[in-house]
């Protein structure tokens, strides 16, 4: 740069830059700025060759201290693991219908399945657990697969209905919209409300007694009581997985209902479903 | 004021400048230029040369930051098992862009143990290649869904997508109901496969001849879908959203139960020094 002369106002040199006669000051930068400046250059030089950053012919440099964020993950994993290790042997080993519940294995079991309920199984059984139309409550004691834990746990395990699992819990109801008539499907739905609520037209009832004998109880039982083995609900009492009143029944019977769980064992860790179990048993309605 | 002495007269006071005070003529030009450096003065007095100049710098930032990616061997690591989206993938991961998901759902799990912990594993390079654009998304509204395949059953994405609130009460994703009740024919998705080609996806020429029939042949369990899969190894075949009709529901279902499928994890390890 040609110096300029200095200003007589200020006292201060000029860059030499003049444009119509107006002169450029040269005031310089603070020090501690220029210097902060040179010092993160400098520190920049030296982040790049510390970690991976240089782009060469087939790779970048991999830094002098070989970090990569991959291995770091899988460290901070292995890590976490090893702290549960002790805790996720026993869980594996355990029987789960023997872990006490004051047992820290158990509070351990419960902890670590809220949390992977909260992440995979809350999206359609609800934070709570409480379930929503076509998802099943599980907070209360109406299981359709069985509400012992380690029910619970093959049913988290391997599924229902699904197409991934060759284990799932399978069972179909037919669509009797193909077979039984208007009449008798109003029939049948008039006595599936009358098991559970006495305000029926029981005229009506009756004939759906017989229609629900030839069509219905071989897997809901003579009762209406259901059958786990069949994942059939039991629809004598006034809890519906997708509704009671007389449209929804009506629904349900003619089109059949075919609800999917995947199977979780196919996602998550051995431990995970487990754990799960645990979680799911211990909110109340488990055997 | 003429009887106030405080008050010097303009043309004395030395702190007023006068006409007389400026030099005869002013020159119109720089100071005389010598050095290399000194030459800026050219940029400064042409926009022209000046814009051009300032589009070559900034660009060398963007050549040495972007350019290597495309010759460096280990930008996208080889993995089995990624294939091109189905027709009707194709045409659901269009109507995800058309909708704006992207603006509330990522669909890349960074790796970190929270998220890998929450999500599965890490998303490689490799899982959206065939993406044009990619999804990855800035925001987190909604959870990310890189690897949300299969992990609900399809009448809970129609239920979900229908009324979000009916499974999941405390959610603030809006109604997607109408996709139900839009009718899609697949007219021109042998077109969408060729344009997806174009930029570089490696659609053979059977799968454009067949995408018509692909297409429509995904979302029906009941018809011939050897073919597809053969095509499309581990596409899902499925009336995704339970009517006879073909709509944009079944489309965005079989897209959003292919995300993450793709590579088996169980049988493929990355390479954790990249």
């Amino acid at each position: 740069m040609s110096k300029g002369r200095v200003d007589k106002e200020t006292g201060v040199e000029t860059t030499g830059h003049s444009w119509d006669g107006i002169e450029e000051l040269n005031n310089p930068l603070p020090r501690w700025w220029l210097w902060t400046l040179y010092a993160c250059i400098v520190w920049a030089i030296g982040y790049t060759i510390a970690y991976p950053a240089w782009p060469m012919v087939s790779g970048a440099t991999s830094g002098l201290l070989g970090f990569s964020t991959r291995a770091q993950v899988a460290e901070q994993i292995t890590e976490h693991e090893a702290k549960n290790a002790q805790l996720v042997t026993d869980l594996l080993n355990a029987d789960l219908a023997a872990i006490s519940p004051s047992d820290d294995l158990h509070r351990y079991a419960v902890a670590r399945g809220g949390s992977v309920f909260a992440a995979q199984c809350s999206q359609c059984h609800g934070s709570g657990a409480a379930g929503a139309k076509g998802y099943p409550n599980l907070l209360d004691d109406d299981w359709l697969w069985g509400g012992d834990v380690d029910a619970i746990a093959y049913t988290i395990n391997h599924g229902i209905r699904n197409e991934t699992d060759p284990d799932a819990r399978y069972s179909e109801m037919p669509a009797f919209g193909e077979f039984l008539s208007g009449e008798e499907i109003d029939a049948v739905v008039e006595y599936v409300v009358s098991l559970s609520s006495g305000d029926v037209d029981s005229t009506l009832a009756q004939e759906g007694r017989t229609v629900f004998a030839d069509n219905c109880a071989s897997c809901h039982g003579d009762e209406g009581l259901g059958d786990r083995e069949l994942g059939a609900p039991n629809i004598a009492d006034a809890l519906w997985l997708y509704g009671g009143d007389r449209e929804t029944l009506h629904e349900t019977v003619y089109n059949a209902r075919f609800g999917v769980m995947p199977a979780w064992g196919q996602r998550l860790s051995d431990e995970d479903v487990r754990a799960v179990a645990l979680y799911v048993h211990g909110l109340g309605g488990g055997e | 004021m003429v009887d106030n002495e405080k008050i010097t007269p303009a043309e004395q006071d030395p702190k007023v400048a006068t006409l007389s005070d400026f030099p005869e003529k002013i020159p119109n030009e720089l100071p005389h230029q010598t050095g290399f450096l000194n030459r800026h003065a050219i940029l400064e007095k042409s926009p022209m040369l000046l814009l051009t100049a300032s589009l070559v710098v900034v660009s060398i930032g963007g050549i040495v930051e972007i350019a290597p990616l495309f010759w460096l061997e280990n930008t996208i690591e080889k993995v089995e098992g990624m294939r091109p989206y189905s027709p009707l993938e194709l045409t659901g991961r269009d109507i995800y862009v058309r909708e704006g998901c992207y603006v509330c759902h990522s669909q890349m799990i960074r790796p970190m143990r929270d998220e890998v912990e929450r999500y599965g594993h890490y998303s490689l390079a490799a899982e959206s290649m065939y993406d044009h654009p990619f999804q990855w998304g800035s925001k987190r509204t909604g959870p990310d869904l890189a690897r949300v395949g299969g992990r609900y059953s399809d009448a809970w994405h129609v239920d979900h997508m229908s009324d979000p609130q009916s499974v999941v009460p405390e959610s603030i994703m809006p109604k997607y109901a109408f996709l139900s009740e839009t009718r899609i024919d697949g007219k021109y998705v042998a077109d969408l496969l060729s344009t997806h080609r174009f930029v570089g996806v490696p659609y053979s020429d059977a799968q454009i001849e067949a995408a018509y029939a692909d297409f429509h042949v995904q979302a029906n369990p009941d018809g011939d879908y050897d073919g597809l899969l053969e095509r499309y190894p581990g596409a899902v075949v499925s009336n995704f959203d339970s009517q006879p009709e073909l709509t944009e529901m079944d489309a965005l279902i079989s897209y959003l139960q292919v995300l993450g499928t793709m590579v088996d994890f169980s049988t493929f390890t990355p390479d954790a020094s990249r």
